[in-house]
This record gives structure tokens, C-alpha cells and sequence, in this order.
């Protein structure tokens, strides 16, 4: 049995993460935090600002992300409550399903779990992934996800990204200087200066909230699920004490 | 005073309720049957812990039963609100989540335990005479539960419930003749569809769970009647006392009942809530990504891998590559799966050993189960990998491997020298 355990726990360990989405591209970590608060108030408002507008949130309520966000029903209603929607209803939006088929080649996905389809990291990197492409209809293309149908939302906060070529670390060391090698290498993502209203730090960490937001929306109990389970856990520990210690008691009377 | 009454009071409530039991006795064979089943039904005192997952195995099933039923209140079979009614239940009903996490997270629970409980038979010999009839029970319940798990993971009405589900059925397409009309007959439609959806649910949560209970009842009810095997593989009914106990059983209940299954379940269920807990997607295995996402018949995932409960067999199904005798590879595919799975139910006229347990028979046999044990995981993994011209080879082995555990077993368990099982169960 011991032996049989050992096994099974190599194969869970040399087990690659089943089903990874891989494009082959390189994804920056996010780690999402359901617990900082200004974070996930943050997200929610560039959410209403720069999303909402096309994507919807269907599964989850404004009323809930208020209380859960800590946001006063007040102040929500004022700042992020679009007009016409009561704090009962789905975070929905009133884009015409077929007209949007029209404008962007196919509807824009509901994204109320799209971090558990794709992952954090890869929300963070396609957002962060945008280059101006004029051969594209809507002018920007992106590394993460290759001829998106999605216009840059965020373009105004980050600022025009352009592809572009520099001098890179090759990997080696110069035999004679002893300085890192470097050569021309394009594809790196450079953001015109000035052109946005925000540093590249302060843009990160706007993506980050956004990101942020879009998990807690993915699975808005997920704190509640962790709490919970830990006074479980601690509950069937206990337990197992007593049953151990009655369980024995009935095996010393087996000769 | 006081403590004269207090003493008369549990001795009237102990006559009251022994008044109940001889009632009901006069009627029907309450206490008879607690007896044989429970408190006198004698069990080898050698068990070890291979012996839990049976028990396990019931622990799961009454969570899928109490855990589906409350589901089943706020679920909606329609096809443009299946999806939504689930993701309903996760943050809307009261605790709904933790329903739903019960019961994705028992599916796997419940073939981990069942898995463990099949290897344990096959190692100790529990299949061989007189315990034919309980593995055919038991293979019975595999099925069945093959069954219902597969039509369970449709009703989330997710991209992958949808297309896992366009693949797996579409392989009865491949029976030649009448293929494409069963398919359509199966899914009640030209394509996966809410009739699909429909007839699924009705037999998830009615047909499958009836005849599941059925068949354990009966899987119980016969082995109740010949009696348990264990690690040894020792006929202990052979050395009864003067009261007709076997010597070297001991009584069920309590001794196995609480003195081991009971801090067993505990502790099943400290590693069961942790996934449901801390991880019920369990790293995509549990939950795949894609089912996060409305079913979608335009929108093919990128890659359609089954729940990892069925992979050994798919790898299995895509392991033949060849047409031969004018059928397609498919059609061969599909009869290499169904042969996998129906294959173990076969074990009790297989093997000719004159012993039962492994741990007497001989080198081949245990080099044979190892092998089997290699095979169906690297199958198991393989196929939750996308096929590759590499890995179909390597499933193509791992198939020989496991076909040739059960072929090759009337002629090595023949043939190869066995130790002496003995008499009574050592101490």
C-alpha cells in the first residue's frame, strides 16, 4: 500500500498541469488576491469605465459585488450602477447581440469566468499584450491571443504600444570585453511617451485590478469556500482523534 | 429517590423500545437480518486497508445521492439555461457552491475509491469461486457508473460537456450499418441538442441511480451469502468453532464497523474536503477549464480531452490507427475500448491459478500485474495528452499491456510455480 501511495503520488507529481492553454506564448504570472479590497475595487470601476460597454458579467449581480467589495450601496449606485440597472440585476450591458456580431466579427464573450477558462495569467498578458498593427481592421493586434477582434480598451490609460526592435542580450559574454553579448531583436512591445495617462507601473497595476476583478467574478465565494474549510478541516481532525482512539479501543478486544 | 428513578427511567424506555423490535420482528426479520448482515456476518480478521474502499465506495455514493438531490432543485435541463442554472446554484442558492463542488469533486472521489476497490479484488483474487457472481455485480456497478458519470458531465451544458460528449457518442457512428442511425438515436437529434440534454438527465438522476442501487444491493447481498475473501486468499470457513464461527473471522459489526472503517472515512473525508475545499478544479483534472464556458457548437475547444476517470480507455479507443478487414480504424477503436472495459468481468474464468491471492502465486503473475498497473496509468495520462505520432505509439504498448494482463492469463497462471497458501490465517 505504502508503495502503491508512493507511485501514485510520482504520477501526480511528473503530471504536467492537465489541458494548459498552450499557444506558445509567454504568459506573465498574475496572482490574484480576492482579499485586497482597493484592488477589487479598483477592477470593478475600470470594469463599468472600459468594459462594460461590450462585455457583459451575466452570472454575476451588482448587489453582490457591492457588498462583497465593501462599496456602500450609495456610492455604487452613484459611480458604478449603469443607468437604468438596479442593484438586483446581472452586471449586463444593452450591446445588440447580432449588431455586435456585425461590428466585431463575433459577439464579445461574456467574461464572468473567463480567468477560469484562460487562467489569470493569461487575462493579464493579453491585456497587456496590445501593439498598434495597421493591417488589422481595428488597427491593434495582439501577442497573447493573434488577430483579436478586440479594439484596444485600455489604450487611452497605457498609451500607444508599438512593435519594435532593439539591442537584446544575446545569452553569451564577449570574449575580450567581457560585457554581455547583444544583438537586434524585434517584437518587443514599446509605449510612445506621453501618450498615455498612465505610467508603465501604473498601468500594470490597473491591469492587475482589472484582472483581479474579473477572478473574484469567476468565483465571488471563493473566500467563503476557503474560510469554511478550514474550520472543516480542523472539525474532521478532531474527529479523527475520537474515532482513532474508539476504533482502537475495538480492535485491542481482536486477538 | 431520586436515584431510584432515574435508574427505573432508561430500563422503561429499554422496555418500550424492545416492545417496537418484537413488534416489528412478528412482521418481517429486523433483527435476523441486522445479525446476518451486521453483528453476526463473519469477516476475515485479516483485512487490511485495501479493504476501505468498499466502504468508501458507499461513503461517495450517498454524498452523490444526498448532494444530486438538492442540486436537482435549482438545476434547469433546458439548453439555454442549463449553464446559467448551474452558475445559479454557485452563487446564488444558500451553500450552493459547496452542493455542486460535493458533487463534481465525489464523480472523481467516487472512481478513485471504486478503482482502488476493483485492483484490490484483482490482487487478492476476490473475483475467483465462489465470489464470480459478486465481481459481475461489481462490474455491473462499473458500467453503470461509467454511464452515469458520462451523462452527469453533459448537464453543466459547458463546451467541453458538449463536445466530450459530441465525441464519445459519436462513436457508436462507427458501428458499420447502423451506425449513423443509432447516433441519431442516442441523441434524439441530428446533433447534440437540449433533447440530448433532456434524455441525459432523466438518466442521470433517475434511471442510473436506480439500478445503481440495485446492484449494489445485490453486489452486497452476495457476498453476504459467501462470505468475504481477504488478503490471503485463505477459505476461512474451513475452521469453525462449536457455535459455527470461523476461527479466524471476526464479527463486522463492531469490529470492523467502527474498530476500522469508521476513523477510515474520517480520515477519506479530511482528504476529500481539502480538494472540495482548497482545489475542487483540482488543477483542470477535477473541472476543465473549458466547461467554464457555455456549450458551443461552433466553437470547437482546442483540445477535447475526456474527465480523467475515462482517459485510460480513451487512450485505448485512439490507440488503433489501422483499418482492417474493410472496417475503418475507428470502428476497431471503439471495439478495443469496449473490450478494455468489458474485459475485467471475465477474470473469474481467466485465471487457473490453484491459488488466489498474489501474495502466493508466482513470479510471473506479479511481474504481470505490475505491468498492468504501468500500463493503465501511462494510458490514464495519455490520454489526457493531445495525440502525437510519439504518444500514440506509446498507447499502442500500453494497450498490448494491458490486453496482454488478461489474455495471457489462463496460460501463465498455469504455468508457474506457486507457495503453498496456509491453512489458517497467520497471526
Amino acid at each position: 500500500m505504502k508503495r502503491f501511495l508512493m507511485i501514485l503520488g510520482f504520477c501526480a507529481l511528473t503530471t504536467p498541469a492537465a489541458l494548459a492553454s498552450d499557444s506558445g506564448v509567454h504568459l506573465e504570472p498574475m496572482t490574484p488576491d480576492h482579499r485586497d479590497l482597493p484592488s477589487l475595487q479598483h477592477g470593478a470601476k475600470l470594469f463599468m469605465n472600459y468594459c462594460l460597454g461590450c462585455h457583459s458579467l451575466e452570472h454575476q449581480r451588482h448587489v453582490r459585488t457591492a457588498e462583497d467589495l465593501g462599496i456602500p450601496t450609495d456610492l455604487y449606485q452613484a459611480s458604478l450602477l449603469p443607468a437604468g440597472a438596479d442593484m438586483g440585476s446581472h452586471i449586463t450591458n444593452a450591446m445588440p447581440a447580432a449588431g455586435a456580431k456585425n461590428w466585431f466579427g463575433a459577439q464579445p464573450p461574456d467574461l464572468s469566468m473567463v480567468t477560469r477558462v484562460r487562467g489569470t495569467d493569461w487575462v493579464y498578458s493579453y491585456l497587456k499584450g496590445f501593439y498598434l498593427d495597421p493591417s488589422r481592421p481595428l488597427g491593434v493586434n495582439n501577442d497573447v491571443l493573434p488577430n483579436a477582434g478586440m479594439p484596444h480598451a485600455l489604450i487611452e490609460l497605457q498609451g500607444v504600444p508599438r512593435k519594435v526592435c532593439k539591442q537584446a542580450p544575446e545569452g553569451g559574454r564577449d570574449g575580450l570585453s567581457g560585457q554581455p553579448m547583444t544583438s537586434e531583436q524585434c517584437g518587443f512591445i514599446e509605449v510612445e511617451a506621453g501618450t498615455g495617462l498612465l505610467s508603465a507601473e501604473e498601468y500594470d497595476a490597473a491591469v492587475y485590478d482589472l484582472v483581479n476583478f474579473l477572478d473574484y467574478t469567476g468565483e465571488p465565494y471563493r473566500l467563503d469556500r476557503q474560510r469554511i474549510g478550514v474550520y472543516v478541516i480542523l472539525f474532521l481532525l478532531v474527529l479523527y482523534v475520537f474515532t482513532w482512539l474508539l476504533g482502537r479501543e475495538y480492535q485491542k478486544e481482536v486477538h | 429517590m431520586s436515584d431510584a428513578k432515574s435508574s427505573e427511567k432508561p430500563g422503561a424506555v429499554m422496555a418500550g423500545v424492545t416492545q417496537v423490535v418484537n413488534w416489528i420482528d412478528a412482521r418481517m426479520p429486523l433483527v435476523e437480518t441486522y445479525e446476518y448482515h451486521m453483528s453476526r456476518y463473519w469477516a476475515p480478521k485479516n483485512f487490511n486497508m485495501w479493504y476501505l474502499f468498499g466502504v468508501l465506495s458507499m461513503v461517495v455514493l450517498v454524498n452523490q445521492l444526498l448532494t444530486g438531490i438538492w442540486l436537482t432543485m435549482s438545476y434547469v435541463p433546458a439548453g439555454d439555461k442549463a449553464f446559467a442554472s448551474v452558475e445559479y446554484i454557485m452563487r446564488d442558492v444558500e451553500f450552493g457552491w459547496l452542493l455542486r463542488y460535493l458533487h463534481s469533486s465525489g464523480a472523481s472521489a467516487f472512481f478513485i475509491v471504486v478503482y482502488l476497490h476493483m485492483f484490490r479484488g484483482m490482487m487478492y483474487g476476490s473475483y475467483r469461486k465462489p465470489r464470480e457472481l459478486i465481481w459481475l455485480f461489481g462490474m455491473a456497478i462499473f458500467l453503470v457508473l461509467m454511464a452515469e458519470g458520462f451523462m452527469g458531465y453533459l448537464l453543466p451544458w459547458g463546451n467541453m460537456s458538449y463536445w466530450g460528449a459530441q465525441v464519445i457518442v459519436s462513436l457508436v457512428g462507427a458501428i458499420p450499418v447502423v451506425g449513423a442511425d443509432m447516433m441519431e438515436w442516442v441523441r434524439g437529434d441530428f446533433l447534440m441538442s437540449e433533447i440530448t440534454l433532456n434524455r441525459f438527465f432523466a438518466l442521470h438522476v433517475v434511471a442510473l441511480p436506480i439500478m445503481l442501487i440495485m446492484l449494489v444491493f445485490l453486489h452486497i447481498v452476495a457476498l453476504h451469502h459467501v462470505g468475504s475473501n481477504n488478503p490471503d486468499g485463505i477459505d476461512v470457513k474451513k475452521h469453525k468453532d462449536e457455535n459455527g464461527k470461523p476461527l479466524d473471522s471476526i464479527a463486522f459489526h463492531p469490529y470492523y464497523t467502527i474498530g476500522h472503517d469508521l476513523p477510515a472515512i474520517v480520515l477519506f473525508l479530511i482528504v476529500f474536503c481539502s480538494v472540495v475545499f482548497f482545489a475542487p478544479e483540482m488543477g483542470g483534472y477535477f473541472l476543465e477549464p473549458p466547461n467554464f464556458e457555455q456549450a458551443n457548437p461552433l466553437k470547437t475547444p482546442d483540445h477535447i480531452a475526456p474527465v480523467w476517470y475515462y482517459t485510460p480507455f480513451y487512450a485505448m479507443l485512439r490507440a488503433a490507427t489501422y483499418p482492417l478487414f474493410g472496417m475503418d480504424a475507428k470502428f476497431w477503436g471503439f471495439v478495443v475500448m469496449v473490450g478494455a472495459i468489458a474485459l475485467p468481468a471475465v477474470l473469474p474464468w481467466l485465471d487457473r491459478s490453484p491459488v488466489k491471492s498474489i501474495r502466493y502465486k508466482g513470479a510471473i503473475s506479479k511481474g504481470m500485474l505490475a505491468m498492468f498497473i504501468v500500463s493503465f496509468f501511462l494510458l490514464g495520462w495519455l490520454g489526457t495528452q493531445a495525440a502525437s505520432p510519439f504518444y500514440t505509439l506509446l498507447a499502442q504498448v500500453g494497450t498490448a499491456g494491458y490486453f496482454a494482463y488478461f489474455v495471457l492469463m489462463p496460460w501463465y497462471t498455469r504455468v508457474e510455480k506457486t507457495k503453498p497458501v496456509p491453512e489458517r490465517v497467520p497471526a
